[in-house]
């Protein structure tokens, strides 16, 4: 079971209150394809992503990363539980989709310089180091019923 | 291997950090005390109050080395040698750790340099960071 602390729940909260989960889900995604290259293997049906303007243009690399940062939000609802949370997607991502759980936190550290660059000084090295653990959380629920 | 594109990139991007080397590198081992607290092994001599002399001190060596390499960028080895060898043969510092730091000083130009800190310079950046990290672990064994 994983503690938050009352810091800890505030700088989750305060931080999220703020991020625009359109942009900044699209932007971590687009990221993700142009810094790791080889995690675009799990989105040939995306169409043209040959450059990172192609990328960064493409409606269906925005729209996955709304969704993938819409459901991040369960996890800040579920702080207390989020093994049960991911369930689900965890079995989807394991047995449909085959997705090595390494890029759960490939995302979650480009999510973190995402959030750096939106939110420049206000993300301070408190918030960094409870995001980082926010992001190392998820991915491991991701992650659990791998089998 | 880092394109003609990249080399611009990381070039322009370290025109910025210039002047900014002993703040920068501070924060970057500040962030990366408090969001990876084992990190802080490798230091039980340091004084770790943030701002303290010896953080920015030694940040200051980290950013300048960073900076020796940007100028090397066609032949890191070379260029890293000296520190390849202290990381390999005297510190002896686990390399999963360069990868946390890489992480922490990302940070801290995406926090500074905000919109400037695009995609593209992110993806030349992280590239050039993890080739440095693996010159520093080249002779590890």
């Amino acid at each position: 079971m994983v503690h938050w602390s009352a810091e800890e729940k505030q700088l989750i909260t305060s931080v999220w209150s703020k991020v625009n989960v359109e942009e900044c889900g699209a932007e971590a995604l687009a990221r993700l394809l142009i810094v790791y290259p080889w995690t675009q293997r799990f989105f040939d049906n995306f169409g043209n992503l040959s450059s990172p303007t192609a990328i960064i243009g493409n409606p269906k690399v925005r729209a996955h990363g709304k969704k993938v940062l819409t459901s991040f939000g369960e996890a800040i609802k579920n702080l207390e539980n989020l093994k049960a949370t991911y369930a689900k997607l965890s079995e989807l991502h394991c047995e449909k989709l085959h997705v090595d759980p390494e890029n759960f936190r490939l995302l979650g550290d480009i999510l973190i310089i995402v959030l750096a660059a939106h939110f420049t000084k206000d993300f301070t090295p408190a918030c960094q180091a409870t995001w980082q653990k926010l992001v190392g959380v998820v991915a491991h629920a991701l992650a659990y019923k791998y089998h | 291997m880092l394109t003609a594109d990249d080399k611009k990139l990381i070039q322009a991007i370290w025109d910025k950090v210039q002047g900014h080397q002993e703040d920068f590198g501070a924060e970057a081992l500040q962030r990366m005390f408090i969001t990876y607290p084992p990190t802080k092994t490798y230091f039980p001599h340091f004084d770790l109050s943030p701002g303290s002399d010896q953080i920015r001190g030694h940040g200051k060596k980290v950013v300048n080395a960073l900076g020796n390499a940007v100028k090397s960028m066609d032949n890191l080895s070379q260029a890293l040698s000296e520190l390849s060898n202290l990381h390999a043969y005297n510190l002896r510092v686990d390399p999963v750790n360069f990868k946390l730091l890489s992480q922490c000083f990302q940070v801290v130009l995406a926090v500074h340099l905000g919109k400037e800190y695009t995609p593209e310079v992110h993806s030349a950046f992280d590239k050039f960071l993890s080739a440095v990290a693996a010159v520093l672990a080249e002779k590890y064994r």
